[in-house]
């Protein structure tokens, strides 16, 4: 029971992490039809920056949000060297070519910080446990983590459902073409969606940091899965990413506990150790094939 | 009285394809010019070059004396140009109020002004409902767009457009898909905004285009084979062998 309050915290703890990354992955797939692979660099980027401006200036604080800030510039940077002339091209020279920026930026933070993990001590103020029930203790940076997932998440639903920008970015997303029409220039509207998502991606790899180790290539997992937390949300849709990023952080992580746990004890020898990962793995798949089953279009579909 | 809108020798091919060949026309201020036409004689790629959504390969688009014709379609509809869509496009979980506040903010040109609250605010919500009342939908002002009827959906379309006050309305089959109570309705409502704004029309119903039109431009083929009043129009024997077999 207890390893299951942990497990579930762990899984929504996962579920704001993929929230950070899958907000502006969502809203720059919605409103410029635009499939970024690279995405998921602006958190190694952001935890590489991280670590490196900790180190600088001797605390984490001014390090995360400087990374965060600089992780911001270099997705605008990136966008204006490469990503903006893909807008108008097919999906498959989009792949590509985000692929290709994935190559890249791996092998060269490989040459700036080296292949060892590295790693992003915790802020003193944050590094305790405290205790969650009868001899069971939990990290207080992990729910601190939860908490900067959750208003940042506030803050975003604040902007996108009760400012002119936010309406603007709705519409966008739903009907871009539209947008344009009525006369707002669509592309700066997209840079400003861009910059934050970049940020927001960047500001979950400086939150991550600290329990991962920062690798190359640690960007592609968080990927995958912040594009299955899209697709089950709805592209385009802020509160379908929340939704779906909790949903998905969940059952990743209780599934993987769960399954695993359940296979060993129904079944014996050498396969037992094999299975229950091996299903665990699918489960967010399988959740995401039943989600498309029931809504093609995701939880809270934005696209008309 | 000079031309509002004018479009000088529009030329655009896709490969082999010629689309738009040597297309020109003028559109008077305070009129309704239609443009018609055999399906796939390019009235919708005209409009898309008018509009900015399509680059032409040569010619001059120009708004009030104005060459257009390199212009962003954001930038053409800050000029004065609007349109609406074929496809019924309002966004549907927005409210009728809140789409037309969107198109009256956008016109505003504060849309960056980035953090001001949207709603409650009388200085957009004053005139999205006052062009809501001119297209009849005061009504439904409440209401979700994406539950309106489609005959509305097509009014609340035109509220948008209107909401920018532009010089010229470019409508794409404004009537597309309305029934026939609907229809005229919206026909009554197109021919009371010619005080408004000029309108260029690319309708496939004929009944309401010779009685909405002021001026009817005839497209066939990507070229323009006839253009003059509905009454010209009516006699024009290259038309009729345009539309042969077609109820004209």
């Amino acid at each position: 029971m207890t390893l299951l309050i942990v497990q579930a915290l762990n899984g929504a703890q996962l579920g704001m992490l993929l929230f950070l990354i899958a907000a502006g992955l969502t809203l720059v797939f919605g409103v410029m039809n635009f499939v970024n692979l690279a995405h998921g660099v602006q958190y190694m980027i952001g935890a590489y920056l991280g670590v490196s401006f900790a180190l600088l200036t001797g605390s984490f604080w001014a390090g995360l949000v400087l990374a965060s800030l600089t992780a911001g510039a270099f997705g605008l940077l990136l966008e204006w060297l490469i990503f903006r002339h893909l807008y108008k091209r097919g999906e498959l020279d989009q792949v590509l070519a985000t692929f290709g920026v994935i190559l890249s930026l791996n092998e060269g933070t490989r040459l700036i910080w080296g292949s060892n993990p590295l790693e992003l001590p915790m802020p003193d103020l944050l590094s305790g446990s405290f205790q969650l029930v009868e001899g069971l203790r939990y990290p207080v940076y992990r729910v601190a983590v939860m908490a900067a997932g959750l208003l940042v998440a506030l803050a975003l639903a604040l902007v996108v459902n009760r400012t002119r920008i936010g309406m603007l970015i709705r519409a966008g997303a739903s009907n871009g073409p539209m947008v344009s029409a009525l006369g707002v220039d669509i592309m700066r509207l997209f840079r400003v969606v861009f910059g934050v998502g970049a940020m927001m991606a960047g500001f979950a790899g400086v939150l991550a940091a600290p329990l991962v180790s920062v690798e190359p290539g640690m960007g592609e997992n968080l990927l995958i899965l912040a594009f299955v937390v899209i697709v089950i949300g709805g592209v385009g849709s802020i509160r379908g990413a929340f939704v779906a990023a909790v949903i998905v952080g969940l059952v990743d992580t209780l599934g993987r506990s769960l399954i695993t746990d359940a296979a060993q004890a129904a079944l014996s020898g050498p396969a037992s150790a094999r299975v229950g990962p091996a299903v665990a793995s699918m489960l967010i798949y399988l959740v995401m094939a039943a989600v498309l089953a029931v809504k093609p279009a995701g939880l809270f579909a934005a696209r008309t | 009285m000079s031309a509002l809108l004018r479009v000088e020798n529009l030329h655009k091919r896709f490969g082999a394809l010629v689309v738009t060949d040597g297309v020109s026309l003028d559109v008077m201020p305070g009129r309704i010019h239609a443009v018609i036409g055999p399906n796939g004689a390019g009235k919708t790629t005209l409009i898309h070059q008018i509009f900015g959504t399509l680059a032409p390969d040569a010619g001059v688009i120009r708004l009030d004396g104005r060459d257009i014709t390199r212009l962003a379609p954001h930038r053409r509809a800050q000029a004065g140009l609007a349109r609406s869509f074929q496809i019924t496009s309002v966004l549907p979980e927005f409210s009728a109020l809140e789409n037309v506040a969107l198109a009256v903010q956008a016109r505003a040109g504060s849309s960056f002004r980035f953090f001001r609250a949207a709603r409650g605010q009388a200085g957009l919500n004053a005139p999205a409902m006052a062009v809501l009342e001119r297209v009849g939908l005061r009504a439904r002002a409440g209401m979700v767009a994406g539950s309106l009827s489609h005959g509305e959906k097509r009014q609340l379309e035109l509220a948008m457009a209107l909401a920018a006050k532009p010089r010229v309305m470019l409508l794409d089959e404004p009537l597309a898909g309305a029934g026939p109570e609907e229809t005229a309705r919206l026909v009554t409502l197109l021919g009371s905004l010619r005080d408004a704004c000029a309108i260029v029309l690319v309708e496939h119903d004929m009944d309401a285009v010779f009685q909405l039109a002021d001026e009817i431009t005839v497209l066939a083929q990507g070229r323009v084979i006839a253009h003059g009043t509905p009454g010209a129009i009516r006699e024009d024997a290259a038309v009729r062998t345009a539309y042969l077999g077609e109820d004209f």
